[in-house]
């Protein structure tokens, strides 16, 4: 199961008997339309104008807040640290399913999916019930004086929980789609196993690699349910930026949970411009434009271009 | 010596896919592994490479026993069925790339490229990459970039499978000539005999998983050890025929089947060459209607419908043809001059026999 | 003798070993936990916990809720996806890429913005309140959060089978003199079905865990606009980790069977396809 597969945008060469009466495809649009507007482009506007609508300086001022620059520095903290641990684990992951049979693959590609189907705010119970004071663990790390809940540390790791399956989900198809003959005809010139990891399988699944990076990153910038569980809410120690706009909202300023709400819509927008990008790129990599076979260049043994010469 | 296989067998999850092969490559030759689809050809090849592990028997390079040795310490060369080159390396990359592993000094790995880019008619493509050239461009350049770090030997799977049918010809001459000039130890794996036919030294036949024949084409071709040999090889009338008195018969024909006892059902091949037509039903031996003729460039190959209703295939040269008067529709005669008793796939064959 | 699989391909032991070290560390840890302190319960405790009366009403409006919103993509999303693949008209490739807005988006700031926007001073709410539709704070809300969130899962899942469909197809019907009417019925219907059908599942499987988007649209009234994450979440802060417990691992029971069928749908969807 793929959280998003990459698409391709679809054709629309006309089919001139297969299509829908001109008034009909009006309407369907129409009605497509309005409902992409509602749930798409009015809440994305609607972001900005609240964010605006105590004026720019005001934006500007929580914007730059000593505690919102706080949360962006947990966020960013939390993104550098799950991003790249959960990118190495989707690499490694990728390698053994893809390119290995075994007993207990299915029951690793179950885990892997997991998260998707546990509710964020489970996975920070579970993380609660492990390390914090009364949990599995708590009495150990109290012991050692370890904050892991209610302290970035457990923040990290709910979020490595949840976004742990985007890298391998993307990879995975990606790596199996290639088959593993690049791979063998590497080791028949003599490269070992890591040159080949390294100079022909990484390159080979770049735009899928980079995709499923984009999308971790987003969901780890952005994610709520499980943090929550795990902050303990310390304004200005345990926030993450989406923490501080639950904040703001159940204070008296309208406007601000707005502002702060968007950056990370600005987050979003980034995150579509390049996930759009990436599939184009990717595209265009895939269109094979075969040129018609032409006869060996240069001097050519053969008389003639092959033919059986007349007896 | 270059490669040898002793008693070299395979087995999938308890299905046997080659069982107890043993053969050589002498050094310099051209040897293709032909059979049918699913006949274990491949697998042989790729347990010369390394990248499968025989179940039984031993397998040696250059005298060197490499079974336990890993695929990429083996220096072999492998061109696979569809390439494998490396998308996103440019062509001269995807060539040097076996020189970059063993650490080749920058100059010489030039020159290498530049010499292999020479010898495969590769020049103005050095900076495509794969999705940019032709079938026939990307198969040269597969077999450069397995040349580059000078392989003990170098093995093929059906390399011209991909390849369009016009240049399969040319790709198979020149092919031959690049062996003979570079005097590289090159074995294939190909399901079309006319291709083993026309360019390797030695033919090795295989069929379920053993090997039926190993010789010269000519020698496969003229005297195939089994029945499978003789029917995979070249085209051939088979019949079943049922024996009396030391004949063998089917509706008009007879055939002479000494030492074989009453009653017992034989089957008799024969080739379209051993085939003589005539232009006068009276002539020869059997009559029959030219039911349709096929043009194979420099001979023809006729289809002759007897009265009892089978069909006889015959082969003669343009000329033979036009000179004889022949035509589709006309009433001929023909004999049978060289036929065989057929004694079932795996056994030995029978000698041929001549009618005089 | 047990015959292993040969694979010149090296590096196996390594990387499966990181990996199992790796779920097990991040994954299977925190799982055990939960399940442990499961085992703590006792059975008649669990039962009282799990399902009495503010419970039951959380799940209600968790799965009633989540099971409309993903009807109403199933239907909109399937249009959607249609309009995209199958016709040209300005803004298309915009709202292309905007369809994964929900997906890329903090949920939390998708809460807040569907919340102002259907409130009574917001671009939508202002003239839809006066009419008696309340999209936020309330059961209406709920239902518009978790049809934005589940969005992309039913536009994505049918796109590409849309570009997979065989034109030759529709075209053969055409010749054999069926209307455009009968042909999207009875020929490109059910050749979408499993798709829908899959979209449909991931977008519930998606709506049943969400809690961010909802925290800040629900108002969070027990019995009427609370939904079971969120009830997980007061039972936490009051500690009372037994009965979080006892509900979460019900929640979690049902999202792993919806998850078994969803691979299991995915398979049987490709049944007709050529291997």
């Amino acid at each position: 199961m793929n959280p998003l597969p990459i698409h391709q945008s679809g054709s629309t060469r006309p089919h001139v008997a297969t299509q829908e009466h001109p008034l009909a495809q009006v309407l369907l649009i129409a009605v497509a339309m309005l409902f992409a507007a509602v749930f798409l482009l009015l809440p994305l506007l609607n972001v900005f104008s609240q964010a605006f609508s105590a004026g720019w300086r005001h934006y500007a001022r929580e914007v730059t807040s000593p505690d919102t620059v706080a949360a962006i520095r947990l966020t960013l903290l939390v993104a550098v640290i799950a991003v790249p641990l959960n990118t190495v684990f989707g690499l490694l992951a990728a390698w053994t399913i893809a390119r290995f049979e075994f007993r207990g693959k299915a029951l690793i590609l179950t885990l892997i999916d997991m998260p998707f189907a546990i509710s964020p705010v489970v996975s920070g119970l579970m993380l609660v019930l492990l390390f914090g004071t009364q949990g599995v663990l708590g009495g150990w790390l109290q012991e050692r004086g370890w904050k892991v809940v209610f302290a970035p540390p457990g923040m990290v790791l709910a979020t490595m929980l949840v976004t742990l399956p985007f890298v391998a989900r993307e990879l995975i198809p990606a790596m199996q789609a290639q088959g593993s003959e690049q791979e063998q005809a590497a080791l028949t010139l003599g490269a070992s196993g890591w040159q080949t990891f390294w100079r022909v399988t990484l390159p080979s699944v770049k735009w899928g690699l980079l995709y499923g990076v984009i999308l971790c990153n987003a969901r780890a910038m952005g994610e709520f349910g499980a943090v929550s569980v795990v902050s303990g809410h310390i304004t200005g120690e345990t926030d993450t930026l989406p923490l501080r706009v639950d904040k703001l909202y159940h204070e008296f300023d309208p406007a601000a949970p707005f502002a702060v709400a968007s950056l990370l819509t600005l987050l979003a927008l980034v995150t579509l411009a390049l996930k759009t990008w990436l599939e184009w790129r990717e595209d265009r990599d895939l269109k094979r434009t075969l040129a018609p076979d032409e006869p060996i260049a240069g001097e050519s043994r053969t008389i003639g271009g092959g033919e059986v010469p007349p007896a | 010596m270059s490669i040898q296989l002793q008693n070299v067998s395979k087995l999938f999850g308890g299905v046997s896919a080659v069982h107890h092969v043993s053969f050589q490559v002498k050094e310099g030759e051209l040897v293709a592994l032909l059979g049918p689809s699913g006949c274990g050809k491949t697998t042989v090849l790729r347990m010369i490479a390394g990248l499968e592990q025989p179940t039984e028997g031993a397998i040696f390079v250059r005298g060197r026993r490499v079974n336990d040795i890993p695929v990429q310490k083996r220096n072999i060369g492998f061109v696979f069925q569809a390439y494998a080159l490396f998308r996103h390396m440019t062509v001269r990359e995807n060539i040097a790339f076996g020189l970059k592993v063993k650490k080749w000094r920058r100059a010489d790995r030039e020159v290498r490229v530049a010499d292999l880019v020479r010898l495969l008619k590769l020049e103005g493509l050095e900076h495509r990459y794969p999705h940019q050239l032709s079938g026939g461009q990307r198969q040269r350049v597969a077999i450069a970039r397995a040349l580059a770090p000078k392989p003990d030997v170098l093995l093929l799977d059906e390399p011209f499978a991909a390849v369009d049918a016009r240049i399969r010809q040319e790709l198979r001459e020149w092919l031959v000539h690049l062996q003979h000039d570079l005097g590289v130890t090159m074995l294939f794996v190909t399901h079309d005999q006319e291709e083993a036919m026309e360019i390797a030294d030695r033919i090795v036949i295989f069929s379920r998983g053993h090997i039926e024949q190993i010789a010269s084409p000519r020698e496969v071709y003229e005297n195939p050890a089994t029945e499978f040999v003789a029917r995979f090889i070249g085209v051939m009338n088979v019949l079943e025929a049922e024996a009396h008195q030391g004949v063998a018969r089917r509706g008009e024909l007879e055939f002479p089947a000494p030492g074989v006892p009453d009653g017992a059902r034989v089957r008799v091949g024969f080739r379209p060459y051993g085939v003589r037509v005539s232009p006068d039903p009276a002539a020869l031996r059997y009559r029959g209607v030219i039911q349709h003729t096929f043009f194979l460039g420099l001979m023809m190959r006729v289809e002759i419908e007897l009265i009892s209703g089978l069909l006889v295939r015959a082969r003669l040269t343009k000329e033979d043809y036009s000179r004889l008067g022949l035509a589709e529709g006309m009433e001929v005669s023909f004999e049978i001059r060289q036929y065989r008793i057929l004694a079932g796939e795996d056994a030995p064959l029978e000698p041929e026999m001549n009618v005089l | 003798m047990a015959e292993r699989r040969f694979n010149p391909l090296p590096g196996f032991g390594l990387t499966l070993g990181f990996t199992v070290c790796y779920l097990s560390l991040v994954l299977a840890l925190p799982l055990a936990a939960l399940a442990l302190r499961c085992l703590e319960i006792s059975w008649g405790e669990f039962w009282k916990l799990a399902f009495n009366a503010r419970a039951l009403a959380a799940y209600r409006l968790t799965f009633g809720a989540s099971f409309v919103a993903a009807s109403i993509n199933a239907i909109f999303g399937t249009l959607l996806a249609w309009v995209l693949a199958r016709y040209e008209f300005p803004g298309r490739r915009f709202i292309d890429a905007l369809v994964d807005f929900p997906f890329a988006l903090p949920t939390a700031v998708a809460g807040l913005t569907l919340a102002s926007l259907f409130s009574s001073e917001g671009w939508l709410g202002r003239w839809l309140v006066p009419r008696g539709i309340e999209g936020a704070y309330s059961v209406l809300g709920v239902v518009i959060a978790l049809t934005f969130v589940g969005l992309p899962f039913s536009v994505r899942t049918l796109q590409p089978v849309l570009a997979s469909l065989d034109r030759g197809v529709e075209e053969a019907a055409a010749t054999l003199g069926a209307g455009r009417w009968r042909t999207v019925t009875q020929i490109i219907a059910p050749a979408l079905a499993p798709a829908v059908l899959t979209g449909f599942t991931l977008s519930f499987a998606r709506a049943i865990g969400e809690y961010g988007s909802i925290v800040f649209i629900s108002g969070n009234v027990p019995f009427e606009t609370e939904i079971a994450p969120m009830l997980i979440v007061m039972r936490l802060e009051a500690y009372d980790y037994t009965g979080a417990v006892a509900l979460a691992v019900v929640l979690m029971i049902i999202s792993f069977v919806l998850l078994a069928s969803i691979n299991g749908l995915e398979r049987w969807a490709r049944r007709f396809e050529e291997t």
